[in-house]
């Protein structure tokens, strides 16, 4: 067994983890979140071309001239592949991604339209909608099951540990303008679902560990138990994120951006579950009344 | 206990073979009859097309509402009581009506046996809610009649949307009602949806009127406009014949000009009007108005009395094929808005199979080669539980003939990758009783023990996210929480049965080894 001393760290890991959370919130309250068309509505066409040799700027140039509002062209994995969105959608004119596959041909040559999404308005808001209410329902999900499961102390670490990895994940994403669409609410909710998880290990140790030593301090029991389960949380860490890589680097482009999302979701998730829940635990100072307390109502 | 009764082993090894060879019989073809189930592929990996429809109610309430004041009229005349001032404002029926009959009208209003205003007894509730004030009604649509009226114009949409993806003929289409006032079309290997958007975009409603130079025609006037917009023409409201009585339809050829014609024949009581009104208009123009465009206004030359008869319209052969497809399917009880398409190219969809296979076999020869390293046998042990763990997600996804989609691949990854979880749990835990415990077997059996109720809050907690993702999420994310949730459950299933059987052979034949993991 290792013999770290995480808790002397506790401090400044804080402290950090509450620098990031203010950084990731100014960034979502004024930046904000790149959102896909799922959320945004509007189209989105995924372009192969024929030729190597046309470029971001030939798409868009083309793409300006058909007045579809705002355009963007991104690359897309491949030199011949590329992204392009835009904010106009009229699927109710039956003609109109054809009008604008003709136009394209006419301008850069053959082009093979790999993927077509439109949405209306008021599907993507209704998508925005059920999106956020899937993230609140779990989480509120988790804080019930945590708290039926364990004291409110735990509830509460547990809580904000999640937080902490959502907020700095949707951080991370606003920071770098990554896309927001309906697979990263997957990711997300993933992400919730793995946070938990590793808490709660530490957690049932940190429980085990309370009604064996009676004379130990929190500080030094979130630390022992934290060692005891060390291995653990590192081996599982690893293979998941081997899993994530995989498809990370094999999955295709589609598969980036979650993949992304639960990658960082699993870093936050494994260092939060030690640096924030534990430290909770210490702040709320749990003793072996808390649980003796606590059992003795049940 | 370590101990397994002969009877539980049999039964856990009779269970991995049959859904392993479920599993597999979606990659080599079995010929056989006992089990041919397969994993359904999603839009996004097989190509296809995503369409969601919303019915516009707008006209369908207006309509009713106009319908609704002659029914109102005719009936309470039968009963001798004169409603007057007739008015619609913003789909609410006003009428006026003599101060002593206010209070029989408003009975009659309420009954709850009312011909005029059913009620409906499920929703304890009218069709039409009013209000009196001095003698004025103002109806309009309850709640719950509103609902039935939207229900019934979705059912009949539907079907009129079946029949005519049906008959453009694609494969293995799925139409599905969605909330009250939406269908869902999917279109699976369709990777050009114009033409069904097309189809589904035209209400399709067919009516022949004349046209008239005389604008004090009994029936009122309108001007409507030439399906090339070229001209204007000016028809009578009367309505001598509409789509509904249509039997049949069809492209041809017309032989006397050599164009392109969609023939129809009429049913027999739309063959008497038809001759009725020809015989009587010889000489007349007759409008052929599709959707408030008239397609072609042909002078009548002589009456048509056989039921049959033909459209001009400078047609090419698929646009005849087209107007003659709809005409058979009938129209649309109200216009249909497509406010959600998502289309995926055949071979983009390959690609992405290939890509998540390629994913999936290296996530897992890493995850497999990496429990080698850290545990030898154990993590051998380990790697045939995730192995058994990965053919029966598959087998019960067969069996249950799920939909797979790329995210779901990613779910079964994710799955391979947190699967090894509750047995390095177990691992690290008998680790530590091994050092306080001298004999091996009770070390084991405590670790199992000690352990359990952490894997299940650990795997419980991942259950609630796919649980939640699977009510809320939709089309490919739903996939995920699919594979996401069935895999905790076969993960239990091979740590606790798999693993446990074979760990504890192995600690049984080796009790007396000396660090024996």
């Amino acid at each position: 067994m290792t013999n770290i001393s995480f808790n002397k760290f506790y401090k400044k890991f804080n402290i950090l983890s509450l620098f990031l959370i203010i950084i990731s919130l100014l960034l979502l309250l004024f930046k904000g979140l790149n959102y896909g068309v799922d959320f945004k509505g509007g189209t989105l066409i995924e372009i192969r071309t024929g030729e190597n040799s046309i470029n971001i700027s030939t798409i868009r140039d083309s793409f300006n001239q058909m007045n579809l509002g705002d355009v963007s062209v991104k690359k897309f994995g491949n030199e011949t592949d590329f992204i392009v969105k835009f904010e106009k959608q009229n699927s109710n004119d039956p003609k109109f991604i054809e009008n604008i596959k003709l136009k394209l041909s006419s301008s850069i040559g053959d082009v093979d339209f790999r993927r077509v999404e439109n949405v209306g308005p008021k599907v993507s808001s209704e998508l925005l909608k059920s999106g956020i209410i899937a993230i609140t329902l779990s989480l509120a999900a988790m804080l019930i099951y945590i708290w039926v499961r364990f004291e409110w102390q735990f509830s509460l670490g547990a809580i904000l540990a999640i937080f902490h990895d959502v907020i700095i994940t949707l951080g991370i994403f606003s920071l770098f303008s990554l896309e927001i669409n309906l697979s990263i609410v997957a990711a997300v909710l993933t992400i919730v679902g793995y946070s938990m998880n590793d808490t709660v290990v530490i957690f049932d140790r940190v429980r085990e560990n309370l009604r064996k030593y009676s004379d130990v301090k929190i500080f030094e029991l979130t630390n022992i138990s934290i060692n005891e389960t060390l291995s653990r949380t590192i081996i599982t860490s690893i293979t998941t994120l081997l899993a994530l890589l995989s498809i990370y680097l094999f999955g295709g482009e589609i598969l980036k951006g979650f993949s992304l999302a639960m990658i960082l979701g699993v870093v936050f998730g494994t260092y939060s579950s030690i640096y924030i829940a534990n430290p909770i635990l210490v702040l709320l100072r749990v003793s072996q009344r808390t649980i003796v307390k606590e059992e003795k109502d049940q | 206990m370590l101990y397994f009764s002969k009877l539980r082993i049999i039964s856990v090894v009779i269970f991995t073979l049959l859904f392993s060879y479920f599993a597999l019989s979606n990659f080599f073809k079995f010929d056989d009859n006992i089990f041919n189930k397969n994993i359904n592929l999603g839009l996004d990996l097989q190509g296809g097309s995503y369409l969601l429809l919303e019915v516009d109610n707008k006209p369908v309430v207006t309509q009713k509402i106009q319908s609704k004041i002659l029914e109102l009229k005719r009936y309470f005349k039968e009963k001798n009581l004169i409603l007057k001032n007739f008015s619609i404002n913003n789909d609410n029926i006003i009428f006026e009506v003599n101060s002593e009959d206010v209070n029989l009208v408003k009975e009659i209003l309420d009954d709850d046996e009312s011909e005029i205003n059913p009620y409906f007894q499920q929703y304890k509730s009218h069709q039409f809610d009013f209000l009196e004030e001095n003698n004025f009604f103002k109806l309009s649509f309850s709640r719950y009649g509103l609902v039935l009226l939207k229900n019934s114009s979705l059912d009949q949409a539907i079907e009129i949307v079946r029949r005519r993806v049906d008959e453009v003929g694609t494969n293995e289409p799925n139409i599905l009602k969605r909330g009250n006032d939406r269908i869902l079309v999917e279109l699976p290997g369709l990777d050009n949806p114009e033409r069904i958007k097309s189809l589904l975009g035209k209400t399709a409603n067919l009516t022949f009127q004349f046209i008239t130079q005389n604008s004090e025609e009994s029936f009122g006037t309108e001007k409507l406009s030439f399906e090339d917009g070229t001209e204007e023409a000016i028809v009578s409201k009367r309505i001598i014949l509409s789509g509904d009585n249509l039997v049949d339809a069809k492209p041809s050829m017309n032989s006397q000009t050599n164009e392109t014609v969609v023939s129809f024949s009429l049913d027999r009581v739309g063959a008497k009007k038809f001759g009725k009104a020809t015989s009587s208009g010889v000489g007349k123009r007759l409008a052929i108005i599709l959707d408030g465009k008239i397609i072609s206004a042909p002078s009548v030359r002589e009456p048509i009395i056989g039921g049959s008869g033909q459209i001009s319209g400078n047609f090419t052969f698929q646009s005849a094929t087209d107007l003659a497809l709809l005409l058979r399917s009938g129209a649309l009880p109200a216009p249909l808005n497509i406010i959600e398409e998502r289309t995926v190219g055949p071979d983009l969809g390959q690609d992405s199979i290939d890509a998540g296979i390629l994913s999936l076999i290296i996530g897992f020869i890493l995850v497999i080669l990496f429990m080698i390293y850290k545990y030898k046998t154990f993590g051998f042990i380990a790697n045939l539980a995730l192995i058994t763990n990965l053919f029966l997600l598959i087998g019960i996804l067969t069996l249950f003939e799920a939909t797979l989609t790329l995210p779901g691949i990613a779910g079964i990854i994710l799955t391979v990758g947190m699967a090894v979880d509750a047995n390095v749990l177990i691992f690290e835990r008998i680790k530590e009783e091994i050092k306080n415990e001298k004999n091996p077997i009770i070390a084991f059996d405590s670790g199992y023990t000690k352990s359990r109720t952490t894997i299940l809050d650990a795997n419980i907690t991942t259950l609630i996210a796919a649980f939640i993702l699977f009510f809320m999420g939709s089309g490919p994310v739903k996939g995920f929480s699919v594979t996401l949730g069935v895999g905790i459950l076969t993960t239990l299933f091979s740590v606790y049965f798999i693993a446990r059987l074979l760990t504890s052979i192995y600690i049984i034949r080796n009790k007396n080894k000396e660090g024996i993991i």
